[in-house]
């Protein structure tokens, strides 16, 4: 898929170059330009409700209040301030939040690609009792949405004196149904490893654990770098959770800090709400777009293995 | 192989097999322990919860008034009753059909063009794509941002000459306004995943029949679409699932209104639970919620099995 999309369109090259061939290929050149160029204006014209909101937010985030609404609407402001982005840290621990989102996240991909290799290394390679009625345990995560069992771990975390800490957003993604996915493309992928890499690891004396740290492990980078993708986007666009789990702005995390720039009456405060929204999109993206593959291939996963 | 090399070596059968087995023994424990952790996960996180929550269910169980009861079915019975919980799940129906048949269709229309193979194919895949990796209440803050009624779309109608409505605030234009700003936010892994079937068909098949003189169009409709038809069934119940747990676009953008418009099944969970403290009653919704998500889920695991054969 990326091989074919990434190499140079061979027709822009030769559309040229043989100017009287045949009747037949002069007509199709003849219409295929104006083809083209009606699907390139589609696809700008496509492209619009996908670029345009991310513009309008960064450039609103630069606009005086006074502007922000001004009809008609500026592409470009005319009075550029940073007056919002000092806001944002002014009217809640902002920088806090961050970090909160950032170590959450980095905590919950360490922790699930670890439980998933292992989990779903055991399930694929090693045979023990019981194991595919296990797998099938599992797997019943993969039926049931947090939603649904919002109820009874508010409960439980509320028991444990856990409410307005950071556990259940690290310990509940890591273990419960949020990585059973993870688990079940592991699975998938050391399915596929050829036995006789094991066997070698065997002749040279390695334990099991041994074989799967350094040989099967090192082998799965693929399947861990979409579950290493997928997983940190899910805890970094955490809404429900955090919601429910916590109730203090220096425990927020972005998602839930950004829905709280509003003034005494409920209305959002758009400038300063749009600076902080900006300040949380642009490094993904930047990420996005200088691992554009292992991003849509990881994404994608959580689609077709789902 | 290792039995093969000891074969040779080893004096009696009996050593070999106690060998193998004890190899076999350590193989088991670890095999127990590595799936230790996700096993305790799925008991405390997964199915006790869920087994809690069908209890609950059963009871009257309201935190602020400090009952807990036994009361059988009533919660259900009263879900049956419940015209809100009906608005809800029709709601829900309403969200779930507009964004498979508005998501489904601009996918693949999106990877058509993009199969193309245009010049500058792969930026607009990076623009189709991006919105999928800006966090859902980033992207949703920004179109309601978008749709104030003094807002920026508006405000563009109004150069057009267009007096635009008042978008989130309108029983009639609320939900599809939801359903649109989810589309354009998720499209794009959609349109990947389109791409990657579109690819998979043959070459030949397509310039065979345009041999026999059909046109693109008929070409697609007759070659293309059978071939990644279990794609599109895929989809379309992928997004169907994911739909039935919209949320945070409901909290962000009108939080179920105007009236109960867009109060979404799972948006009334989270009111009944979180701020009329209806526990019990919440959990029968729950309930509600998770038969429906996994029977669709049970379905796709079928189609899957059955119908999909781009799987490597």
């Amino acid at each position: 898929m990326r091989t074919e999309l990434a190499s140079p369109p061979d027709d822009a090259a030769t559309s040229g170059a043989d100017a009287d061939a045949g009747r037949s290929g002069e007509r199709r050149r003849r219409r295929r330009p104006i083809g083209r160029i009606v699907l390139l204006v589609v696809m700008i014209v496509a492209a619009v409700p996908f670029v345009f909101p991310t513009w309008w937010m960064v450039t609103s985030s630069f606009k005086p209040m006074s502007e922000i609404m001004r009809l008609p609407p500026t592409l470009w402001p005319t009075s550029p301030t940073f007056d919002a982005y000092g806001q944002v840290f002014e009217l809640q621990p902002f920088a806090q939040q961050y970090w909160n989102s950032l170590y959450i996240a980095a905590v919950v991909t360490v922790g699930t690609v670890l439980v998933s290799a292992m989990a779903g290394y055991a399930f694929a390679r090693v045979r023990f009792p019981g194991v595919n009625v296990l797998f099938i345990v599992v797997l019943v995560g993969m039926l049931i949405p947090i939603e649904v069992t919002i109820v009874p771990l508010f409960r439980m975390v509320n028991a444990l004196g856990l409410i307005d800490t950071h556990w259940p957003l690290i310990v509940i993604p890591i273990i419960g149904a949020p990585s059973v996915l993870a688990t079940f493309i592991m699975r998938q992928f050391f399915l596929t490893l050829p036995a006789e890499l094991e066997d070698a690891g065997k002749v040279d004396g390695l334990t099991r654990a041994g074989i799967f740290w350094r040989i099967a492990f090192p082998l799965a980078r693929p399947a861990t770098a979409a579950v290493a993708i997928f997983t940190f986007m899910q805890s970094w666009n955490m809404f429900l959770e955090p919601l429910v789990f916590l109730s203090s702005k220096e425990n927020f995390t972005l998602p839930l800090a950004l829905t709280q720039y509003v003034d005494a009456y409920g209305g959002p405060i758009w400038n300063v709400q749009l600076a902080a929204t900006t300040l949380t999109v642009l490094p993904v993206l930047g990420v996005f777009v200088l691992a554009q593959r292992q991003f849509v291939e990881g994404l994608a996963q959580t689609g077709l293995k789902g | 192989m290792t039995s093969t090399i000891d074969a040779g070596s080893r004096p009696g059968p009996g050593r070999r097999t106690a060998r193998r087995r004890r190899a076999g023994l350590g193989d088991a424990l670890t095999g127990y322990a590595f799936v230790t952790p996700q096993l305790l996960g799925s008991a405390f996180f997964v199915i006790g919860p869920l087994i809690a929550v069908v209890w609950y269910s059963l009871h009257d169980w309201n935190v602020l008034a400090g009952t807990f009861t036994f009361s059988g079915a009533e919660n259900y019975e009263r879900l049956l009753s419940d015209p809100s919980f009906v608005d809800s799940l029709q709601a829900t129906g309403i969200f779930s059909a507009g964004l498979v048949v508005l998501n489904v269709s601009l996918a693949l229309a999106l990877a058509v063009m993009l199969n193309q193979r245009l010049p500058g194919t792969t930026t607009f895949r990076t623009f189709f794509f991006s919105p999928v990796v800006v966090s859902l209440v980033a992207w949703t803050i920004v179109w309601g941002f978008l749709l104030q009624a003094d807002g920026g779309i508006n405000g563009f109608l109004a150069e057009l000459g267009v007096d635009g409505p008042n978008w989130l605030r309108r029983e009639d234009t609320a939900m599809l306004s939801v359903v649109i700003v989810q589309v354009f936010k998720n499209v794009g892994l959609n349109m990947v995943l389109f791409l990657a079937a579109l690819q998979g068909v043959p070459r030949e098949l397509r310039e065979a029949a345009r041999v026999d003189g059909a046109n693109a169009w008929r070409s697609f409709w007759k070659i293309t679409m059978p071939l990644i038809s279990p794609t599109i069934l895929l989809v379309s119940i992928l997004t169907i699932v994911g739909s039935l747990q919209v949320f945070a676009q409901i909290a962000v953008l009108t939080q179920g209104g105007p009236g109960t418009s867009t109060t979404v099944l799972v948006y009334y969970l989270y009111q009944q639970a979180f701020e009329f403290k209806e526990f019990g009653y919440a959990s029968a919704v729950s309930v509600v919620l998770f038969l429906i998500v996994a029977v669709l889920t049970l379905v796709q695991w079928q189609t899957r099995k059955r119908w999909v054969f781009h799987e490597n």
